[in-house]
């Protein structure tokens, strides 16, 4: 798409776009470009000039059981969390698209957890959670011992994706009632003079209706959840116990600024780069086909 | 609604309701737990109704966690960044749709590209450009043979240093550029009526006037709908200020409430920790809920 009518200026355009293309540059393509050569370096601890590597930094990590552990948990915690996140933001979605009364105390209390920052979310849930003075200490009191996030892996990890759960429900109702709401009232009127009841409608209309959103919402899901967990975790759990609840950027986040280990720590991220490129990528194509969706049906609208 | 069945209905609300219990509990927890006095925490079962110390709690938070310089840094940093968001998305924006110049493409590419790497996977190395901005210059004019040069003909040894750890700039520059703003008032000028401009050009208006006095005026909503976002975005960061802060001086609120937590198996004043937690989520919360409009348009449209 382009403008029939535009300016002149032979500076100006330059002008209005430096400041934001010299951050881009500073922040983002320099430092890039930096992680992809220090992961084929090695950086002396005690300065001194790096020594080229080639792909051992990357053999090292691969070799690594520790890394391993790190990508099964960040799997692990990227598809429950966004499993569980998606279905609950699509049911209250459908509900509160019924449109009842009282829907606007609804919708507010269900939006509302998205202004909340991660670690303020992961210190008030890791109170309720705490096994002996918090809430769930409640259960230790009548089953001694059946929950103790502090000492017991599978609990930690129960525990940081219900709080990650609970911090992007919000982010999918938006989009699924957004999405449930742009259907034209028509069309499912007309489904249900034809005799189809709401679970036939739901699978034979609204859900073909709603698929784009739900396919560029699972990818959104998942590319969150590799960043924002890092908040949870950090406060909660530490990546313990053990292991149990080290991800990907946590560990980046560990052996970089903790241990120090630039090298390594740029080799992981140059892979989770990869992988999140690959995501993103895939979310292009989705948004292409959305596109084509949202014009299919424009004619139909109200 | 086409189907107003009583039994469908309950069944809306007693989801509906579920759903509010879920989502509200913290705030529920939050609402009592932080108006207890310290004796009244390892009470059995835990206390319903809220007690009478709330003030007491939130004054303890705030005096003991230093919240009063990090509250003012939340909201400085908060707003430089919705501020500066705001700035590049607008004025970049007007220059790729209203222009036709060599490299517009490629700009527009160069900063779309970004939406690519969130911060969270590049923390290292933009680190390291942060604790001195001025490296890729530095670089460059090694690469170049220009510090050769400079310091042959004068004598000048070129270092050039600027540390942004611990100040504002390092906590709001590297996270000021945005594609997605970039995007959104990109699509939205795309909408705005040739002749808008054909008038204001006829009017003898030049770019940056017609850019001022027209089509910042007619993105109030767009503008509005993306501040709540990058506000609440802002007032939240935790990972960046984590890093680029070493010291109190410039710590933000999200950082600080985690100094104010007790160990995970420590028996601490967990009322205190939660009146502090309460002050953290205030301001976002109020921006949301007041907001709410503008919010989801915002959200659903950067999104997109």
């Amino acid at each position: 798409m382009l403008k029939r009518v535009l300016f002149e200026s032979r500076w100006l355009p330059y002008a209005l776009l430096a400041p934001q293309i010299l951050i881009v540059f500073v922040f983002f393509y320099w430092p890039t470009g930096q992680a992809l050569f220090w992961s084929f370096t090695l950086e002396p601890p005690f300065g001194g000039a790096a020594t080229w590597v080639g792909l051992r930094n990357f053999g090292d990590i691969l070799a690594s059981g520790e890394y391993w552990q790190a990508a099964v948990n960040t799997a692990v915690f990227a598809l429950a969390t966004t499993v569980v996140s998606l279905v609950l933001g699509l049911l209250f979605a459908i509900f509160a698209d019924r449109g009842l009364r009282g829907l606007a105390i609804y919708k507010t209390g269900i939006i509302w957890p998205y202004a909340v920052a991660a670690p303020a979310a992961a210190v008030v849930w890791q109170y309720i959670f705490q096994p002996s003075v918090g809430y769930f200490g409640i259960l230790n009191l009548v089953w001694p011992g059946i929950w103790n996030p502090l000492l017991n892996g599978t609990h930690a990890m129960i525990m940081v994706i219900a709080v990650s759960c609970w911090l992007s429900v919000t982010f999918n109702f938006v989009f699924f009632l957004a999405g449930l709401q742009a259907i034209p009232n028509s069309l499912v009127e007309a489904a249900a003079l034809d005799g189809a009841g709401p679970v036939r409608r739901w699978f034979d209309l609204v859900f073909p209706l709603i698929s784009p959103t739900f396919f560029l919402l699972i990818v959104l899901n998942v590319a969150i959840s590799f960043t924002e967990g890092f908040g949870v975790i950090h406060v909660m759990t530490q990546g313990g116990p053990g292991n149990a609840t080290e991800i990907l950027v946590y560990k980046i986040y560990r052996d970089g600024f903790v241990g120090l280990d630039f090298s390594s720590s740029s080799a992981q991220s140059v892979i989770l780069m990869g992988l999140v490129v690959v995501l993103t990528l895939t979310q292009f194509l989705l948004i292409e086909r959305k596109i084509h969706y949202a014009g299919d049906d424009k004619g139909t609208r109200r | 609604m086409i189907e107003n069945t009583r039994v469908l209905n309950i069944v809306t609300h007693a989801i509906l309701i579920a759903a509010l219990l879920v989502m509200c509990f913290p705030l529920y927890v939050l609402a009592v737990t932080a108006t207890l006095p310290y004796e009244r925490l390892g009470e059995v079962p835990k206390p319903l109704v809220p007690d009478t110390h709330l003030t007491a709690n939130i004054r303890e938070a705030w005096v003991r966690g230093n919240f009063g310089i990090y509250f003012l840094n939340s909201l400085v940093t908060a707003t430089l960044i919705t501020l500066g968001k705001i700035a590049l998305a607008t004025i970049t924006a007007f220059a790729l749709v209203y222009f036709r110049f060599p490299g517009r493409t490629l700009a527009f590419w160069a900063i779309f590209i970004t939406l690519m790497l969130p911060l969270e996977v590049r923390i290292v190395p933009t680190y390291e450009v942060v604790a001195n901005a001025l490296l890729p210059a530095q670089q460059i004019l090694e690469w170049t043979g220009m510090t050769w040069l400079i310091g042959a003909l004068s004598g000048v040894e070129v270092a050039l240093q600027w540390n942004m750890i611990n100040s504002y700039w390092g906590l709001t520059l590297p996270l000021i550029a945005t594609a997605t703003g970039t995007f959104l008032f990109r699509q939205f000028y795309l909408t705005v009526p040739d002749e808008l401009a054909e008038a204001a050009k006829l009017d003898g208006a030049g770019p940056m006037r017609f850019f001022l006095d027209v089509l910042l005026p007619l993105s109030r909503t767009n503008i509005a709908a993306l501040a709540v976002i990058m506000f609440v975005a802002g007032w939240n960061q935790y990972l960046w200020p984590l890093l680029v802060t070493t010291g109190p001086d410039y710590r933000t609120l999200t950082l600080g409430l985690t100094f104010l937590a007790p160990d995970a198996d420590a028996v601490g004043d967990w009322n205190v920790t939660l009146a502090g937690a309460l002050i953290v989520m205030l301001p976002p919360v109020l921006v949301v809920v007041l907001a709410q409009r503008w919010f989801v348009k915002g959200l659903v449209n950067a999104e997109k």
